[in-house]
């Protein structure tokens, strides 16, 4: 089949079109040669024999009259043992290879496999005469401390019979590992194949409801705003409110096999201190370095928009792949915004009808179905994996009510909006926990959450109304709720990143916690006046702060526990 | 191949359109009118039709005018004989100085490989204490001055400039006022700054495309000395002209607004100018600080916010000196754990007592009676003024901490600091 081939007809910033002959797919990838460098770009519009393409680098030096390869392949990724621990660029490259190759800077052009090539230990468990569909083991490999299932790719249509496979044994990467057929067509497989990234990748039995918790070992969220294995999640807030810290300490902390982070347009300086510090840290639940269960997805501010575009979805198609060998994959997004003003971006010079902000009239489409790769499914050897999505919006000017934060509440399970003035007075995490909601069910009976909540509610209207009428204007009662809502801000819903105690809390811990707490709340003291009050939630406070501080495996963990308990009972009416 | 075209079809704001071939995105070209010479750049190619921005603006431009492409874009002299000169947002020298053409290097090139980053470790000392004690600027960190229009931000840029321990200083000017222009080249020669500084100035009369080149001319020779192993500080300002420009150049080419008018890539456009900010394991590194005016003080306007977003922390200059709240640095955890023990402690009790004595005066106005720990506090609070907050403070981190305890000294009693009892014996001052 003779390449396809165009000419460059004109230039307007990323946006580069195309005079084709023959026929051309949308979305394929077309290289546009400048010079001795080739530029990856997509087709994304073709009218009238003139393919519009966005292109993944700079356009400076492009002419009108330059060839373009069309490869006749949509935008793919690599799949296949060794993408753990990684760091790609949007596009795949990996980072540090392109840093030994290149040298400080992106040298534009340059595309490297994405695979590392290297030997694996396979292991076959298909054998020459079985009938397999795609997405079905032929073998496995150990990467890290995970199986790695070797799967018939998924594009293959029908079924297909296994004609060879090799014995077990030591083999590259990229050696044929088996051939099949279906009857018309041989085909050589090895441990790697290509997948398009904008599609989704299915190759399992049905979807389940996500009705587990994924545990992130924060108290705000796996108490009182859960998340859900398989479910989504959006973290929007103003610039400073902790957005990334957040996401940085769930990508330890979470209860998952394998965290994707996609850092879609923003500060490199923030991957940089993942890429230097995970190799350091230690997962609890392998004991192996926490960059093991790690995949970097970094198309940083600076780097080509184009490419911003592309990232999401390359993480997306990563975690779905590792969902489909029966594991629970956790993808953050960082930020969505920016992911959306790339759309954004191209939008305009496709000229296209502008909607709300200049943001396509596609923007709720397309964050719906990024949103919708989430998903808990059971596979077809019965095992049940889940992808789960958490993405931050940065929204201009601090406001929610923008097309973007608007969109995406639409479509995720769980909201958890920062706050300004939680973060500005040091309250951290800076989730507002009243204006937060979530469709998931936590690890805590959700009828004392509602209690819990009530109390919260509560506590903050007295507030309010306290800032007007002053403390001589409120009743006892109604301060005594005004305290117990501030001490449960206090003890509970914040949590501090940097106690090397208190910045992780199992759930087993927050269980023992919340009983506790949840006591003190529903409990009538013996209370005599305002100051007596403030005096008692002081001593509270101070009494829970300092338990929080101890260790489970602690010896004097029983003995602040008491002294917490003994603290509150003593007040407790009779 | 050097070809001249004279016949210029369409002009329109600052963009003329001439019919050619064989031109690459990006190009330069030079364009000859009755009232001179000046450069311009292709932005846009649609088959034979050659869009291109003239950087002097296309006033008195003729259709009839020629226009010769010099077949690469726009490049920027680097060499040690840039220290000392000023030049403006073309590249051409402002100074009376010889052109230089030696040496030519590309601007708005790629960024960093992110691998090869590593994380920020060194301290840039300013002698300002509410920098340096305070909110530490830190080597590879990019952070904007915040400031309603009126504070004196090129004076503390000035100051920064003069006192900053870095090897040289890039200052790009935007949209400045002739006076503040005259007032930073004076400054620097007086203080013999000058040999270490290289400037790149548009003043508010030049034309606005100059505007729009002038951080990518500053950035790219001051990336190119901290790749060969300079620490360089880039000072700009004032980025929301720079800004203004933007969107004034978007709207005349018919590009449809996000936000206030502003072009809907502003976040893109900062972030990858921004993003220049870089410490190298093998090289110099390079700091960029630049002043960002607020219209209105409203944070929320497009150009702060979104500054916002990309930077690492903010100061905030208001009543002329810049704000103990608000202002963060988010790269000082990185550094001054390793500057003096008490660093930390002292700057956290002192920030804390100073909101204190904020309260107080706010108790004061209202009429309320003045207790003796609130007339501690008042003269807490005038002293920490004067003396640490003052931008014409001039004093090594050092002092400044030593005169911190002196402070603290002066007004209170040691236990009511909250400072630790072990910090307290050692850096007390004894009578």
């Amino acid at each position: 089949m003779a390449q396809k081939k165009g000419h460059v007809v004109s230039v307007n910033g990323n946006m580069v079109n195309v005079r084709f002959e023959g026929d051309i797919v949308k979305n394929e990838v077309a290289y546009i040669k400048v010079g001795d460098t080739r530029l990856k770009s997509e087709v994304i519009r073709i009218s009238d024999g003139v393919a519009s393409m966005q292109v993944y680098e700079m356009t400076t030096g492009v002419g009108v009259g330059d060839e373009v390869e069309f490869s006749g392949e949509l935008l793919s990724v690599e799949l296949g043992p060794g993408l753990l621990s990684q760091v790609y660029d949007g596009l795949q490259n990996p980072l540090p290879e392109l840093a030994d190759k290149c040298g400080n800077f992106l040298q534009r052009g340059v595309y490297l496999d994405a695979i590392p090539d290297r030997d694996w230990p396979f292991t076959a468990l298909a054998k020459a005469g079985d009938i397999v569909v795609a997405g079905d083991t032929l073998g496995t490999v150990p990467e890290g401390s995970f199986t790695h299932h070797i799967m018939v790719p998924f594009g293959l249509q029908g079924q297909w019979k296994v004609e060879s496979i090799v014995p077990d044994g030591t083999y590259n990467v990229r050696s044929e590992i088996a051939v099949i057929s279906d009857g018309r067509q041989k085909k050589s497989l090895s441990m790697v194949f290509d997948w398009p990234v904008k599609k989704a990748i299915g190759c399992y039995e049905e979807r389940l409801m996500p009705d587990e918790p994924m545990v992130t070992k924060i108290r705000i969220i796996d108490t009182f705003l859960p998340v859900a294995k398989g479910g989504t999640y959006c973290t929007p807030g103003p610039f400073g409110a902790g957005k990334t810290v957040l996401q940085h300490l769930t990508s330890r902390n979470a209860d998952v096999d394998i965290v994707i982070i996609a850092a879609c347009g923003e500060r490199a300086g923030e991957v940089v201190e993942v890429l230097k510090e995970f190799p350091e840290l230690v997962d609890p639940r392998t004991g192996r370095s926490l960059m093991e269960r790690t995949i970097i997805i970094c198309n940083t501010s600076s780097m080509p928009v184009a490419a911003r575009e592309a990232s999401v979805y390359t993480a997306a198609t990563l975690a779905e792949y590792y969902r489909n060998m029966g594991l629970d994959v956790l993808l953050l997004a960082d930020s969505t915004s920016r992911w959306a003003q790339a759309m954004r971006e191209m939008s305009g010079r496709l000229e296209e009808i502008p909607g709300e902000e200049a943001f396509p009239a596609y923007l709720e489409s397309r964050i719906a179905e990024f949103y919708e790769r989430a998903g808990k499914v059971r596979l077809k050897d019965g095992t049940i994996a889940s992808v789960t999505i958490g993405g931050t919006v940065s929204p201009a000017g601090g406001n929610f009510e923008e097309p973007v934060t608007q969109a995406t509440l639409k479509v995720v399970g769980a909201f958890h909006g920062l706050s300004r003035e939680r973060s500005d007075a040091r309250k951290y995490p800076a989730i507002d926990p009243l204006d937060s909601w979530s469709k998931y069910t936590g690890i805590i009976d959700q009828d004392k959450v509602a209690k819990a909540y009530g109390i919260l509610a509560r506590g903050n209207e007295v507030n309010q109304m306290m800032k007007v009428v002053g403390e001589e204007g409120t009743s006892l009662e109604d301060y005594i709720v005004y305290q117990k809502g501030e001490l449960l801000d206090a003890v509970y819903l914040q949590q501090n990143s940097f106690d090397p105690v208190d910045f992780a809390v199992v759930p087993e811990r927050q269980k023992e916690s919340f009983d506790i707490l949840y006591d003190i709340l529903m409990s009538d003291y013996d209370i005599a006046s305002k100051s007596d009050a403030r005096v008692f939630f002081n001593q509270l406070r101070q009494a829970f702060l300092d338990w929080n501080g101890i260790a489970l495996d602690d010896e004097r963990f029983a003995q602040y526990r008491e002294a917490l308990v003994k603290t509150y009972t003593q007040k407790v009416r009779a | 191949m050097q070809k001249v075209y004279t016949k210029i079809d369409s002009i329109v704001g600052n963009v003329i359109t001439v019919r050619a071939t064989g031109v690459r995105n990006s190009d330069l070209a030079e364009v000859t009118t009755s009232t001179g010479k000046s450069y311009a750049n292709v932005i846009k190619l649609d088959g034979d039709r050659v869009s291109l921005q003239v950087f002097s603006g296309t006033q008195g431009v003729s259709t009839g005018d020629s226009v010769r492409f010099l077949g690469h874009p726009l490049q920027v002299s680097y060499s040690d004989a840039l220290l000392g000169r000023v030049f403006d947002g073309s590249g051409k020298p402002r100074d009376n100085g010889p052109e230089l053409d030696e040496n030519m290097i590309e601007i708005a090139g790629p960024s960093v490989n992110p691998s090869k980053r590593i994380i920020p470790r060194k301290m840039v000392r300013t002698g300002i204490p509410m920098i340096d004690m305070f909110n530490t600027l830190v080597e590879s960190q990019k952070l904007p001055i915040f400031s309603v229009s009126g504070e004196p931000y090129n004076q503390l840029l000035a100051r920064i400039a003069m006192q900053a321990e870095v090897d040289l200083i890039v200052l790009g000017g935007m949209g400045l006022k002739y006076d503040d222009y005259l007032f930073f080249k004076n400054t620097l020669e007086k203080s013999g700054a000058m040999s270490r500084t290289i400037m790149f100035i548009h003043t508010a009369s030049d034309p606005t495309v100059e505007c729009t080149l002038v951080p990518d001319l500053a950035l790219a020779v001051a990336e190119r000395f901290a790749v060969d192993g300079k620490r360089v500080l880039c000072l700009l300002t004032d980025m929301t002209n720079y800004c203004d420009a933007q969107k004034e150049m978007a709207i005349t080419m018919d590009q449809v607004p996000s936000n206030r008018g502003y072009p809907g890539d502003l976040y893109s456009t900062l972030a990858s100018r921004y993003e220049k900010a870089v410490d190298f394991a093998d090289a110099g590194s390079l700091t960029i600080l630049a002043v960002t005016t607020m219209p209105g003080d409203d944070v929320t306007h497009p150009v702060p916010d979104n500054t916002g977003y990309i930077t690492e922390g903010q100061f905030y200059l208001r009543n002329g000196h810049i704000e103990p709240f608000g202002s963060l640095s988010r790269l000082k955890q990185q550094v001054n754990s390793s500057t003096r023990d008490d660093h930390r402690s002292l700057m956290d009790a002192m920030i804390k007592l100073y909101a204190a004595y904020k309260d107080t005066l706010e108790k004061k106005s209202m009429g309320f009676m003045m207790s003796d720990w609130d007339e501690k506090l008042l003269r807490y609070g005038s002293l920490f003024e004067t003396k640490l907050m003052d931008l014409s403070v001039n004093i090594p981190l050092e002092e400044a901490l030593d005169l911190g305890w002196r402070i603290l000294a002066e007004c209170f009693e040691k236990n009511e600091t909250g400072l630790k009892t072990e910090l307290i014996e050692r850096y007390w001052p004894k009578e």
